[in-house]
């Protein structure tokens, strides 16, 4: 369970990013987050990482307040969390194999455990054969399949996507948004900042509405407004 | 410490190999001034050490000296409780010492002869404060030209080790502060150019301590790999050195130099490697490596 008591969020003294906002989202659920640009739903999922730390309020992921993990417990937590982002952020200097088994070595995994993981994460997200290229050789789509192999890879228990399709072409879009449908399918909950209406339509998960830092609709099986 | 810290720590100096390589040279320059001034620092005391235990005062004779004023010498100072023995050397015997420390170079062989030597007599005493009675004894007989007291020898070395040692000191300080500032700037260099990385490795999870490890690690491998590489250059030079400066040394056994000396002087600069580089590396995590 992900829990959202009364947070606010504010940069400086004059910009409020959240507004005593308050969500619960349980374990295995899909939501969708919406909302124009600037209305709180990527400071939403930085807070959830810890990049963040609210302004007032308390976020609990299970049983712990993540905003009163000390700086040395914070991996530990973010390790629990896949993170999907609209540019990728794969590293320009290592191949798709080694951007993913990043992953897995930070957690100090063994290398022949590492090798095991990433060829069947790979496989899974059908880009095995890419392997030994990098980042700038991939198109848009397979650099986003890297991407999301590399925060499914660990198992996390929540994956969270900031805009992964923002920058695709449909067709590559839809790809994106099966391989999220499936990790959700196994049991891990998907947060996921988007502008896409026609997913968010078609899809009919839970949809959260934030406009100016504030919730303004949450609906099951909704739609985009 | 771990072996992937180690794969980090190896794929961020290939990287950027010229970074490496300057940062490498500038402990090489750091560590090999270093060693040279230790090496001149305890080569000048073992000098000084060994005039200061051979008590020895060195008459030589005006050309002409008879057998019979030199035994005349020699008798009076065997009376002398002060002095333990006296052994003459003649022209043919100091020719004979000059032919054998200069066999390897004939030019300086065919320029003299036994009459340009003056013949001597080695005054040894039981002490270092004997010298200066015993020598001014020599000096009032008419046969004796000039008579050297290891004290000015003595005196001399001890202000050039002096020198040495406060020379060194200070360039040494100065090149030390300066390889750890290097060491600082190349890695913080490094960190801001890995900054989107370092983003990366944090939100995958990546510990503190993973990812500080492989900056610290480069540090530590810049100051152990100049230091090495000063250490390795030094011992070739000396090797090398070693047939000519024994012939300057004369009975001064400095060389070749004590392998366990050399073992030791490795040791401290591998240890004083790892103090520089740790520091300037620990200062470029602190200031640029925000977790």
């Amino acid at each position: 369970m992900i829990s959202f008591e009364n947070i606010t969020k504010k940069f400086g003294s004059s910009i409020v990013a959240l507004d005593d906002v308050s969500l619960e989202i349980a374990p295995g659920e899909f939501v969708f987050l919406v909302g124009p640009s600037g209305a709180g739903k990527s400071t939403l999922l930085r807070l959830l990482t810890r990049e963040y730390l609210p302004t007032s309020g308390k976020i609990l992921v299970g049983k712990v307040d993540i905003t009163k993990l000390k700086s040395d417990d914070i991996p530990a937590h973010r390790r629990k969390i896949g993170f999907i982002f609209q540019d990728f952020k794969l590293l320009e200097e290592r191949t798709v194999f080694e951007n993913v088994a990043l992953a897995l070595q930070v957690r100090g995994k063994s290398d022949p455990e590492i090798l095991k993981e990433v060829e069947h994460t790979l496989k899974l997200v059908e880009i095995w054969d890419r392997r030994n290229l990098f980042p700038r050789q991939l198109s848009g789509g397979e650099a986003q399949r890297v991407a999301i192999a590399r925060a499914i890879i660990g198992k996390p228990d929540i994956v969270l996507a900031d805009e992964p399709t923002g920058d695709l072409d449909p067709t590559t879009a839809w790809g994106v948004i099966q391989l999220l449908n499936e990790v959700n399918s196994w049991g891990t909950t998907v947060l996921m900042a988007t502008h896409n209406q026609e997913i968010v339509n078609t899809l009919k998960r839970r949809v959260v509405i934030l406009k100016k830092g504030k919730i303004t609709k949450d609906s099951r099986e909704g739609t985009y407004e | 410490m771990n072996n992937r810290s180690l794969e980090f720590t190896k794929r961020n100096i290939r990287r950027s190999p010229f970074q490496a390589i300057a940062a490498c040279m500038v402990m090489f320059l750091a560590f090999f001034v270093l060693l040279t001034f230790t090496i001149l620092t305890f080569g000048s005391q073992l000098v000084l050490r060994y005039y200061e235990s051979k008590p020895q005062a060195i008459a030589f004779f005006k050309d002409g000296t008879t057998d019979a004023d030199i035994k005349a010498i020699q008798s009076a100072l065997s009376e002398e409780d002060r002095v333990t023995a006296t052994k003459y050397v003649s022209k043919e015997d100091a020719l004979g010492i000059y032919r054998q420390r200069n066999k390897n170079d004939p030019t300086l062989l065919e320029l003299v002869t036994a009459n340009i030597l003056p013949a001597s007599l080695e005054v040894s005493t039981q002490s270092p404060e004997d010298l200066k009675p015993i020598a001014e004894i020599l000096k009032r007989e008419p046969v004796i030209e000039e008579v050297i007291v290891p004290e000015d020898v003595v005196e001399s070395l001890t202000a050039a080790t002096k020198v040495i040692r406060w020379v060194g000191l200070t360039v040494v300080s100065f090149l030390v502060v300066f390889a750890s500032l290097v060491v600082l700037m190349v890695i913080g260099f490094k960190i801001r150019l890995r900054r989107d990385e370092i983003e990366t490795m944090k939100l995958l999870g990546a510990s503190n301590h993973f990812i500080r490890a492989p900056f610290i690690l480069e540090g530590l491998f810049y100051g152990l790999a100049g230091a090495l590489g000063a250490w390795v250059s030094i011992y070739v030079i000396l090797w090398y050195f070693t047939p000519i400066l024994q012939g300057y040394l004369g009975e001064v056994s400095l060389l070749p130099v004590n392998p366990l000396f050399m073992l030791a002087l490795l040791g401290t600069a591998l240890f004083i490697a790892i103090i520089v580089g740790g520091l300037g590396s620990i200062s470029a995590v602190r200031r640029y490596l925000q977790l």
